[in-house]
C-alpha cells in the first residue's frame, strides 16, 4: 500500500516543529526517518496515524485522504505499551477484537504469526514476565494484526539494550522477507536505518524539513560507499 | 538457610503476640489486679467462649450493617468514576469537596447521623460509606489517572471506542490500585460500624459495648474486641482473595528469555 505525506506542517504549543514535510512511501517499501532527537519525528508519525490533525498538508493512503482519522495505518511507539493485565496471546489479538473478531478465532489467527514472531511457548505468559525483545516482538505482532499493509514504526527498539536492538534488527531484516509491509520507521540511530530502509530522509533540526534523501538499495553491499553514504548523513545532522 | 530464616520471620510476629500475651497474663495473676480494671487474656477468651450466642448475635448485625455500607461504598465510587469520566468539569467541581469531607469528626458526624435517622440501620450505613467511600474512590481515581497515556493513544489510533477503552484498558489497570483502597476500607468498615452504633442502638457490637461498659465487664467489652479485629482480619483477607482471583498478572514475576 502507498502513503503519501504532502506538505505537512504543525505548531505544537506554538512550536514549530513540522515544516512542509513530504514523504513518499511505496508499496512495500521501507522507509526509514533519521534526525535529531525531539525534533518532530514522532508529531509526524502521529499525524500519519490520525491521532492528531496537521495545520497543514494531507496524509494519503492509497490514494485516499486519510488526514485527521484513525483507524487506517497499524502504529507502534517506543513503548511496548502491552496490556500487563493480558497475556501475550490476548495482547496481541487485541486489534483482532476491536475489530469485531471473535475471541477463539482471532487467538487462531493470531497463534499462526508466533513461531514467526520468536514468541512460540509463550502464549500465556503476561508481559511482565517476559524479556524487552520478547515485548517488542509481541508488539510489533500487534502492530501488523492491525494493519498489515502499512506499519508507522517510532523507534521501536530504543528501549533495549545494544546487544538485543542489533538482534532485534536482524530479525526485523530477515522477517520482512516474508512479512512486506510498507514501513514508515522513525529512528535517530544511523546504522539501524541503513541496515533496515530501502529508502533514508533525514530531518533537520525543529522545525523538521526533509534535507536529505538517500536511496539504500543502490549502496547495499558496498561498504565504501555504504560508509560514505555513513557520513553524508552525520554531517547533515550536526 | 535462607528457607529456615524465612520461617523465622514468619513466626516472629506470632511469637511477639505470644509474649505479649504472656506478659499480660503473669502481670494479672501476680499483681491480682480486679477484673473490672483489667482481665486477663484467659478470662477474656472464656467471657467470648460463655457468652458467644450472645456475641454472634450482635456480630451478624454489626457485619449486616459493615457490609451493605461497604457495598454501597464500592458501587458509589464506580458511579463517581463513571460520572467524573463523562464530565471533567464535574470533577473539578467536587474533588475539593470530597478530600474537605475527610477532615469533619467521624464521631460528631455519627452523633449528627443518630439525631436525624434515629436509631435504626440507616445512620450505621451511612458511617459506614463515609468511612469506606473514600479510600476506594481516591484509588479508584489514582488507578484510571496512572494509565499510560499512550496506552489510550494507542487504542484511539487503532479506532477502540471509549467503552472499549474502559474495559479493556483503563478498568483492568486500575484494578490493582483499587484493590489497595478496598483493603482499607476492608479492615475500616467493622470498625466504622461499630462507631455507628456506639453513638445509639439497639443492637449490634457496638451497643453490647456500651452496655457492658456501664457495668465494668471490661472482659466481655474486650472480647468484644477481640471479635473486631478478627472479623476485620476477615474481610482484609477476603479482598485479598478477590485480588488474588481478579488480578492474575500480578501474582509471579518471573522474567524468560
Amino acid at each position: 500500500m502507498e502513503l503519501e505525506i504532502q506538505d505537512i506542517s504543525k505548531s505544537l504549543d506554538r512550536i514549530y516543529t513540522l515544516d512542509k514535510v513530504s514523504i513518499q512511501v511505496k508499496d512495500q517499501e521501507f522507509v526509514a526517518v533519521l534526525g535529531p532527537s525531539g525534533c518532530g519525528k514522532s508529531t509526524l508519525l502521529n499525524i500519519v496515524s490520525g491521532l492528531i490533525p496537521p495545520d497543514q498538508g494531507r496524509i494519503l493512503i492509497g490514494g485516499e485522504d486519510w488526514t485527521g482519522r484513525t483507524g487506517r495505518v497499524s502504529y507502534m511507539q517506543q513503548n511496548d505499551l502491552l496490556l500487563p493485565s493480558r497475556n501475550i496471546l490476548d495482547n496481541v489479538i487485541v486489534p483482532l477484537l476491536l475489530k469485531g473478531i471473535k475471541k477463539n478465532r482471532a487467538r487462531d489467527v493470531a497463534h499462526s504469526f508466533f513461531a514467526d514472531f520468536g514468541l512460540e511457548g509463550f502464549e500465556g505468559y503476561y508481559p511482565d514476565q517476559l524479556s524487552g525483545g520478547m515485548r517488542q516482538r509481541a508488539a510489533l505482532l500487534r502492530t501488523y494484526l492491525f494493519a498489515s499493509d502499512i506499519l508507522l514504526l517510532d523507534e521501536p527498539f530504543v528501549s533495549l539494550d545494544a546487544i538485543t536492538r542489533r538482534k532485534m534488527q536482524l530479525w526485523l531484516r530477515d522477517i520482512r522477507i516474508n512479512y512486506p509491509s510498507s514501513v514508515l520507521f522513525v529512528t535517530h540511530d544511523i546504522d539501524e536505518a541503513l541496515i533496515l530502509a530501502d529508502r533514508v530522509y533525514v530531518f533537520s533540526a525543529r522545525p523538521a524539513r526533509v534535507i536529505y534523501q538517500l536511496d539504500v538499495t543502490a549502496i547495499r553491499g558496498d561498504e565504501h560507499s555504504y560508509n560514505s553514504a555513513k557520513l553524508e548523513i552525520l554531517n547533515k545532522l550536526m | 538457610m535462607r528457607k529456615s530464616a524465612n520461617i523465622g520471620l514468619r513466626l516472629a510476629p506470632w511469637l511477639v503476640f505470644v509474649l505479649l500475651l504472656t506478659v499480660w497474663e503473669m502481670a494479672v495473676r501476680i499483681w491480682s489486679l480486679p477484673l473490672w480494671i483489667l482481665p486477663a487474656p484467659s478470662r477474656v477468651l472464656q467471657t467470648a467462649i460463655s457468652s458467644f450466642h450472645l456475641l454472634l448475635d450482635h456480630t451478624m448485625v454489626t457485619l449486616g450493617e459493615a457490609m451493605l455500607g461497604f457495598t454501597c461504598s464500592v458501587v458509589l465510587a464506580f458511579l463517581l468514576v463513571f460520572f467524573f469520566n463523562l464530565l471533567p468539569c464535574l470533577r473539578q467541581a467536587l474533588y475539593p469537596l470530597l478530600v474537605i469531607s475527610q477532615t469533619i469528626p467521624l464521631i460528631t458526624l455519627a452523633v449528627l447521623f443518630t439525631i436525624w435517622f434515629g436509631w435504626g440501620l440507616l445512620p450505621k450505613v451511612l458511617v459506614v460509606i463515609l468511612v469506606c467511600f473514600f479510600p476506594i474512590a481516591i484509588s479508584l481515581i489514582r488507578g484510571i489517572d496512572g494509565v499510560d497515556p499512550e496506552m489510550i493513544d494507542l487504542f484511539r489510533s487503532m479506532g477502540a471506542s471509549r467503552l472499549k477503552i474502559w474495559t479493556m484498558v483503563q478498568f483492568p489497570l486500575a484494578l490493582p490500585s483499587f484493590f489497595a483502597g478496598l483493603r482499607i476500607s476492608a479492615t475500616y468498615s467493622i470498625m466504622a460500624a461499630v462507631i455507628g452504633e456506639w453513638m445509639g442502638a439497639q443492637q449490634g457490637l457496638g451497643f453490647y459495648m456500651t452496655l457492658l461498659q456501664k457495668n465494668f465487664a471490661v472482659d466481655g467489652v474486650l472480647a468484644a474486641v477481640l471479635i473486631i479485629c478478627l472479623l476485620s482480619l476477615l474481610l482484609v483477607k477476603l479482598v485479598e482473595l478477590a485480588e488474588y482471583l481478579l488480578v492474575p498478572w500480578q501474582r509471579t514475576n518471573t522474567i524468560h528469555y
